[in-house]
C-alpha cells in the first residue's frame, strides 16, 4: 500500500535530484523547510478539527452523565458501558443488527450469482447491469419513501400478491415479527447493486486466456467459477463482506425514514441519535458511539488480519 | 493442461496425474456416474441453465423497477383517482402535473433544490483544493512528520462518521455553526478521506520530471501545483466530482442534524418533511420522491462509465 511504496519513492527522488545542474539553494527538498505545511494547515486542521477532536471528546463525554448543555460534566466512571450490556431496552437493539447482517450476506450472495452469470456471454448486459446497479445511486428518503408506498396495506407489493392470489398478505411494516425483514429486505434492494458492479469489474479484470483455456478443457460454467473466479475475486469479497458487517451494525437511514425505530425496529444508530438528541444523554450516548466504534475497529482489524494486503496471482 | 478424454477424469485443472489414481471407491464411484450422467445430459442442461439464466435476470430487473415505476405512476395521478385504482394501473392523464406542482411550491422542493445546489458547489470546491493539496504535500515533498500525516489521515478512514456525530455536533455548535449551510459544507470537506486517496494515487502517475523541469525554469511550488499538476489531475477531480456529488445530494444525516430550519432544507431533508404535512397524500409524496430521483438517473445515464470507475476507485480505496 502507499505506505510501502513512498519512501522507496522518495530515494529515488532524492538520488535524481542530487547531480541536478544547480546545486540546491534551500535546503534539502529545494523549498523552505514549512513548504509542504503550507499546504496542509487547512486539510490537517479540518482533520483534527472534525475528526479526532470528536473522537477524543466522545471518550471522555463517555465516561460522564453530561446531559449536553450543563458546564460540568459530572465523571461517572463506567457506569454508562454497564448499562448498555445489561439494560435490557439497551442492548436488544444489537438483536435488531442481525436482520441486517443476514440481509448483507444475502446481499452478497445475490450480487455474487448476477456478477458471475453476467460476467458471461450475456445478450443486454449493459441495460441489466444498469438496472441492477441503479438503485445504489438513489437517495435514501426517496427509497424509504418508495418502499413505505412499497410495503402500505394495499401497496404495490400486496397488489402484485395479489395478482399470484395472495388475498390476505400481512401487514409488512405493522407487524413487529415482520417489520425489520420487511427493511433488511429494502436494505438489500438499496445496496446490492454496489456489491454487484464491485464483483463484476473484478471478475472481468481477470485474463480473458484463463476462460479460453478453461473453454479448451471442457470446463463447466460451474467449474470456472470455483476455480477461476472465486480465487480471483477473494480480496473484493473479504472486503465487501467486512464492509457488509460494519455496514448492518450502523444502520440509520432505511429504518429512521420508514418508521422513525417504531414496533421494535430501533437501531443501534437510531437508539444513539434518540439518547442524545431526544433525551439529551450525551454521556450513555457516547459510550454507546464509542462501543460501535471499538466493534468496526476490531471488524476492520480482523480483515487486516485475515485477508493480506497483496494481489491474487492466478497465472 | 492437457485435455483429458476419459468420462470418469477429474475435471480439468486439477492435476495431470488424475490418470494414475487407484480405482474409485463407492462414493466416488457414485460421484463419478452422477457426473458422467450430467456430462451426457449436458445438450440438454444448456437451454435449460440458459432460461434459468435469463429467468433470474428478468426478475431481478423486475424486483429493481417495479417499486420505481408504480411510484412514477403514482404521481401522475389525481387524489380521486389515486383512491380508486390499483397502484399497477397506469395514471388515466399522463400529463397531470398538478402533484409536481405541488411538490414544488407547498412542499419546498424548490427551496431544497437551491440549497443543496449551493452546498453542493461550494463543497466540491472546498474537497477538490483540500484533497490536491494533501496530495501534493504529501506525495511530492520529503519532509520530517511526513509518515504521521498519511497515517493521521489513514487511520481517519477507520472511523465511521456516523459514530461520531455525538461530538462532532458539539464541535459545530461551538464553532457556531448550528444551523447554518456552513455546518454541511465544512463537514463535506473536512471529513472526506476517500477523494485524498483518489488523488494520492492519481498523482503517482504523474512524472516527477515534470515538477524538476518547471523547478529548473524558476518556478515555485505554488506554481507547480496550480500550473503543472492542477491542470494533470484534471481526469480525477472528474471522478470526485462525480462520486463526491452523488454522495452529497444523497446525504440526509448530517442536514438533519445540523440544518433543521425548515429554511435550510435540502433535497433529502426536504422529502422527508413531506411525510408530515402530505400525511396521506401519497401522490404528492409520490411526485416528490420522483423529482429527487430524475437527476440521479439523468446523471447516471449521461456518466455511466464514469460513475462506475470512480466508485470502484472509491469503495476499493
Amino acid at each position: 500500500m502507499s505506505t510501502v511504496s513512498s519512501p522507496v519513492r522518495g530515494t529515488v527522488s532524492r538520488a535524481t535530484a542530487t547531480p541536478a545542474p544547480a546545486p540546491p539553494r534551500r535546503g534539502p527538498g529545494r523549498g523552505l523547510r514549512v513548504t509542504p505545511w503550507l499546504f496542509l494547515v487547512a486539510p490537517l486542521g479540518l482533520l483534527v478539527l472534525f475528526t479526532y477532536v470528536p473522537v477524543a471528546n466522545m471518550v471522555w463525554y463517555s465516561f460522564t452523565s453530561w446531559d449536553g448543555m450543563a458546564p460540568v460534566k459530572e465523571p461517572v466512571g463506567l457506569d454508562n458501558y454497564v448499562r448498555i450490556f445489561t439494560d435490557p431496552d439497551m442492548f436488544t437493539v444489537f438483536l435488531v443488527s442481525l436482520y441486517y447482517l443476514a440481509g448483507a450476506f444475502l446481499q452478497l450472495a445475490l450480487a455474487l450469482y448476477f456478477a458471475t452469470i453476467l460476467s458471461f456471454n450475456t445478450r443486454f448486459r449493459n441495460l441489466f447491469k444498469g438496472i441492477i446497479f441503479f438503485p445504489y445511486l438513489i437517495n435514501g428518503v426517496a427509497i424509504g419513501l418508495v418502499f413505505l408506498f412499497f410495503l402500505r396495506p394495499g401497496g404495490t407489493l400486496d397488489a402484485v400478491l395479489g395478482l399470484v392470489g395472495v388475498t390476505a398478505p400481512p401487514q409488512w411494516l405493522g407487524n413487529p415479527d415482520l417489520v425489520n425483514v420487511s427493511l433488511a429486505g429494502t436494505s438489500v434492494w438499496r445496496y446490492m447493486g454496489l456489491n454487484f458492479v464491485l464483483f463484476l469489474g473484478a471478475i472481468q479484470s481477470i485474463p480473458n486466456e484463463l476462460y479460453e483455456a478453461a473453454d479448451l478443457d471442457g470446463a463447466t460454467s460451474w467449474q470456472k467459477f470455483r476455480y477461476i473466479i472465486a480465487p480471483g475475486i477473494k480480496q473484493v469479497i473479504g472486503l465487501t463482506t467486512i464492509l457488509a458487517i460494519s455496514g448492518s451494525l450502523a444502520v440509520f437511514e432505511i429504518p429512521w425514514i420508514m418508521t422513525g425505530g417504531a414496533n421494535g425496529s430501533t437501531t443501534f444508530v437510531i437508539q444513539t441519535v434518540q439518547q442524545a438528541f431526544e433525551f439529551k444523554k450525551f454521556g450513555l450516548a457516547s459510550a454507546m458511539a464509542v462501543v460501535l466504534l471499538l466493534i468496526v475497529l476490531l471488524v476492520t482489524w480482523i480483515q487486516r488480519r485475515i485477508i493480506p494486503d497483496e494481489k491474487v496471482d492466478l497465472t | 493442461m492437457t485435455v483429458t478424454q476419459r468420462p470418469d477424469a477429474q475435471h480439468p485443472g486439477t492435476s495431470p496425474e488424475a490418470p494414475a489414481r487407484p480405482a474409485p471407491g463407492p462414493v466416488e464411484g457414485v460421484v463419478l456416474r452422477v457426473r458422467h450422467v450430467l456430462r451426457g445430459l449436458r445438450p440438454l442442461l444448456g437451454p435449460v441453465a440458459t432460461t434459468v439464466k435469463y429467468a433470474s435476470i428478468l426478475i431481478a430487473c423486475a424486483v429493481a423497477i417495479i417499486p420505481l415505476v408504480t411510484v412514477f405512476m403514482a404521481s401522475f395521478k389525481t387524489k380521486e383517482e389515486f383512491a380508486t385504482t390499483d397502484p399497477l394501473t397506469p395514471p388515466e392523464n399522463w400529463l397531470n402535473l398538478d402533484n409536481f406542482v405541488a411538490a414544488f411550491t407547498e412542499g419546498g422542493m424548490l427551496r431544497g433544490f437551491l440549497n443543496t445546489t449551493v452546498i453542493l458547489v461550494v463543497a466540491l470546491v472546498g474537497t477538490i483544493l483540500i484533497g490536491t493539496m494533501t496530495a501534493y504535500a504529501v506525495d511530492r515533498f520529503d519532509f520530517r512528520g511526513r509518515r504521521l500525516v498519511m497515517g493521521a489521515f489513514l487511520l481517519a478512514t477507520l472511523v465511521p462518521a456516523v459514530t461520531t456525530q455525538v461530538a462532532t455536533f458539539q464541535v459545530v455548535n461551538g464553532l457556531g455553526l448550528f444551523n447554518t449551510r456552513w455546518a454541511a459544507i465544512v463537514l463535506f470537506m473536512g471529513t472526506d478521506i476517500i477523494s485524498i486517496y483518489i488523488f494520492l494515487q492519481f498523482m503517482r502517475g504523474i512524472s516527477r520530471s515534470l515538477d524538476e523541469a518547471a523547478m529548473l525554469d524558476g518556478a515555485n511550488r505554488l506554481t507547480i501545483y496550480a500550473r503543472i499538476i492542477f491542470p494533470l489531475l484534471r481526469p480525477a477531480v472528474a471522478t470526485v466530482v462525480i462520486v463526491k456529488g452523488i454522495a452529497i445530494y444523497n446525504e440526509y444525516y448530517i442536514p438533519f442534524l445540523y440544518m433543521p430550519s425548515r429554511d435550510l432544507g435540502v433535497v433529502s431533508t426536504s422529502l422527508f418533511r413531506f411525510m408530515g404535512p402530505f400525511g396521506a397524500q401519497w401522490e404528492i409524496i409520490s411526485a416528490g420522491a420522483v423529482l429527487v430521483i430524475v437527476p440521479t438517473l439523468v446523471a447516471f445515464l449521461l456518466l455511466q462509465r464514469q460513475i462506475y470507475s470512480g466508485l470502484t476507485s472509491g469503495a476499493t480505496k
